[in-house]
C-alpha cells in the first residue's frame, strides 16, 4: 500500500510499505477514505518531538471503511461499517478509560516502559506519533491497523460526508475539550491564542458553550478572517500589543479564560523572551518555546483559567509561575479524551449546529502529501487545513 | 514584519531566505558567546595574545548583531551588518598572521571559516535585498466560513455533554 513515511526533519515521502495485518484479536483493518494533516504532525515534520524512527507511517486523523476484524472484536464492529478513528487508542476497560480519561488509557501504549521513564506514568497509545506513545503506524495511508478496534472507533451516520465527520477524530473534540476545560460562563471573555485548525474549533466551541466574547489571536490574515467569520474579535500580534488590546477589551481586567492553541512552536516574535527561547532551542537547552504560556499567565484575570490544548513536548524555561500562583490561576491541559465528546458532537453536526468542513482549505491525493506538509507548515496559499484522499 | 505595507497586512511567510537569516542570527549569538567566554584561548590561538579584549569585543558585536537580526521586522540591514563584521574579522586575522607565523594551521582554518561565513552572509543579504517589498499574493477570503450553517444563536447551547460510553464520572 502507499503511505506517507517519516524519514527525518522535513523529509516525508509517499512510499510503498507492507499492508497492515490483524495482529491481535481486538484489531481491525480500516481502508482509509480521508485523512488530514494535523498541526501536531508539524512537530514531527520539524523534528521537535523525540521518538520517531525512519520508516514510521504518519497520520493520526483519519476515517474509512472496516475491511477486516479480529476474532476479539465480538461484533462491536463489522466489516463494511464506516468509522472515524480517534487519534487516541483506547482499551475501554482500564480505570482511566472507565472514567472517560481516554487519552490516559493505561493499556494501549505498547511502549509503556519508555513512557513511564519519560513521563513518570504512561499515557495512551497514539497513531503515527512517536515510539513514546506506542509507535503505531498512522493513517496517512491506504490502510491502517486499528488496535483495540472494538472501542477505538466512532461510528458515523451515512447521511454525513467525510468532510463533515473526519475531524471528530481529533481537532473538533480537541477544540471542544479546550473550551469545556475552561468551564466557560456566560459573562466570560475567552482569549484564544492561535487560529490554526484547533484554534478555529476552539473559537467556535467557546461560542457554542456560551462565552460572552471570544478574542482570537494570530498573525496570518486568512486565519484571522476565518475567526472573524465565526464572530470572534481578532488581534494581529504583528501589528498590535496582545496584552494592551486584551486589557482594553476587558475594562483593564484581562480575560477570564485563556486558551493556548499554539503549543511548543510559538512564532519567534521580536520580544526578548521570543529571542531567548529561539537561542536556547538552538543550543539544545530548551525543547519548547512557551511564549504564549507566559503571555497567558501575565494577561489572564486573577482567578482565571488557562486551558492548553496546544502540544508541548519537553522542557520549558522562564515560565512566570510566581505570577500564576499569586493570581490563583487554574491550569487545565492534556491530550484529548476524544470519545468523551463525540456522541454530543456527532449529534450537533447532524442537527446542523456546526459544519466542521468550514476549515478545509486544501484537498489532494496522498502523492501530494509531502508537498502539502510544507505548504501547511509555511502557511502558504492560504492553507489552514489539508485533507488527503488515499 | 518584512512585508508590512499600508495595505492590509499579510503574515510573514516563513520563506527559506527569512529562515536562513534567522539561522545566521542564532549562529551569530552562539559564536559571540563563544568568543566572549573563550576570548583568551582564542586570542592565543590566533596570534592576538595581548589583545584578547578584541576577541571579546568582537564577540559582543556578534551577539548584538544576532539579536538585532532576530528582533528586527526586516533583518536585511543587520545581515549586511554581519558582512561588514566579517570584513573586520578577516582584517584582524590577517594582522594576527602578520604579527607572527606560529599556529599557522589554526590561523588558516580560522580564515577559511570566516570566509565561508562571509559567503553565507553575502548570499543571504543579497537575497533579502533582492526580495520584493510588496505584499505576498492576495490573501484568500474565508469571510464566509463561519462553520454555523444555521447561524451562531442556534448553536449556542452552553453545555458540553459527555458521551454515554463514560460509565464513571470524574
Amino acid at each position: 500500500m502507499r503511505a506517507l513515511v517519516w524519514h527525518g526533519k522535513e523529509d516525508i515521502r509517499c512510499e510503498t510499505v507492507p499492508d497492515p495485518k490483524i495482529e491481535e484479536p481486538r484489531d481491525a483493518i480500516v481502508k482509509v477514505t480521508s485523512c488530514a494533516i494535523c498541526g501536531s504532525d508539524l512537530h514531527l515534520y520539524d523534528h521537535f518531538m523525540i521518538g520517531m524512527k525512519k520508516g514510521d507511517v504518519m497520520g493520526h486523523e483519519f476515517m474509512g471503511e472496516v475491511v477486516d476484524v479480529g476474532p476479539g472484536v465480538n461484533g462491536r464492529l463489522k466489516v463494511g461499517e464506516r468509522v472515524v478513528v480517534p487519534f487516541t487508542i483506547i482499551c475501554g476497560e482500564c480505570e482511566q478509560c472507565r472514567r472517560g480519561n481516554f487519552s490516559l488509557c493505561e493499556r494501549s501504549n505498547r511502549n509503556k516502559e519508555k513512557a513511564d521513564t519519560v513521563f513518570g506514568h504512561t499515557t495512551a497509545g497514539l497513531f503515527g506519533y512517536t515510539h513514546l506513545t506506542g509507535g503505531y503506524s498512522g493513517g496517512q495511508a491506504e490502510y491502517v491497523r486499528v488496535p483495540f478496534a472494538d472501542t477505538t472507533h466512532i461510528k458515523v451516520p451515512e447521511s454525513l460526508s467525510d468532510e463533515q465527520v473526519l475531524f471528530l477524530g481529533d481537532i473538533f473534540p480537541t477544540g471542544w475539550q479546550a473550551a469545556a476545560q475552561a468551564e466557560i460562563e456566560p459573562t466570560d471573555t475567552v482569549a484564544v491564542w492561535g487560529c490554526g485548525p484547533v484554534g478555529q474549533f476552539t473559537i467556535r466551541s467557546a461560542m457554542m458553550q456560551g462565552a460572552r466574547q471570544v478574542v482570537a489571536i494570530d498573525r496570518v490574515p486568512e486565519r484571522l478572517t476565518m475567526a472573524e467569520a465565526a464572530g470572534a474579535t481578532t488581534i494581529n500580534f504583528d501589528s498590535e500589543s496582545v496584552v494592551e488590546r486584551l486589557n482594553d477589551l476587558t475594562d483593564g481586567k484581562g480575560p477570564e479564560k485563556c486558551i493556548d492553541a499554539v503549543g511548543m512552536e510559538s512564532h519567534v516574535t521580536s520580544t526578548v523572551d521570543g529571542i531567548y527561547d529561539r537561542v536556547k532551542q538552538a543550543l539544545m537547552l530548551e525543547t519548547d518555546r512557551p511564549h504564549v504560556l507566559r503571555e497567558m499567565i501575565y494577561v489572564c484575570r486573577p482567578g482565571g483559567t488557562l486551558s492548553i490544548p496546544g502540544v508541548y513536548g519537553g522542557l520549558i524555561d522562564k515560565v512566570p509561575f510566581g505570577a500564576a500562583m499569586n493570581k490563583g490561576l487554574t491550569f487545565r491541559m492534556g491530550q484529548t479524551h476524544v470519545n468523551r465528546w463525540t456522541d454530543d458532537l456527532t449529534r450537533r453536526i447532524e442537527q446542523g449546529e456546526i459544519d466542521p468542513s468550514f476549515v478545509i482549505t486544501h484537498q489532494c491525493g496522498l502523492d501530494d502529501g509531502p508537498e502539502m506538509y510544507k505548504t501547511f507548515r509555511d502557511k502558504e496559499d492560504g492553507c489552514i487545513k489539508v485533507v488527503l484522499r488515499p | 514584519m518584512r512585508y508590512k505595507t499600508n495595505l492590509s497586512q499579510r503574515g510573514q511567510a516563513d520563506t527559506a531566505t527569512y529562515r536562513f537569516a534567522q539561522g545566521l542570527g542564532i549562529f551569530s549569538i552562539v559564536l559571540g558567546l563563544f568568543e566572549v567566554v573563550c576570548g583568551r584561548w582564542l586570542g592565543r590561538l590566533l596570534g592576538l595574545e595581548d589583545k584578547e579584549y578584541i576577541v571579546r569585543l568582537y564577540g559582543g558585536r556578534e551577539i548584538l548583531t544576532g539579536v538585532a537580526i532576530l528582533a528586527a521586522k526586516d533583518p536585511t540591514p543587520w545581515v549586511w551588518g554581519r558582512v561588514a563584521g566579517d570584513a573586520l574579522d578577516i582584517g584582524t586575522l590577517a594582522c594576527g598572521y602578520a604579527r607572527d607565523r606560529d599556529n599557522i594551521g589554526s590561523k588558516v582554518t580560522a580564515l577559511a571559516a570566516v570566509t565561508g561565513a562571509t559567503a553565507a552572509d553575502v548570499y543571504c543579504a543579497a537575497k533579502l535585498s533582492g526580495e520584493s517589498r510588496l505584499p505576498l499574493p492576495p490573501v484568500k477570503d474565508y469571510s464566509n466560513r463561519s462553520g454555523f450553517p444555521n447561524g451562531m444563536p442556534r448553536a449556542k447551547t452552553g453545555t458540553a455533554f459527555v458521551s454515554e460510553v463514560v460509565v464513571e464520572t470524574v
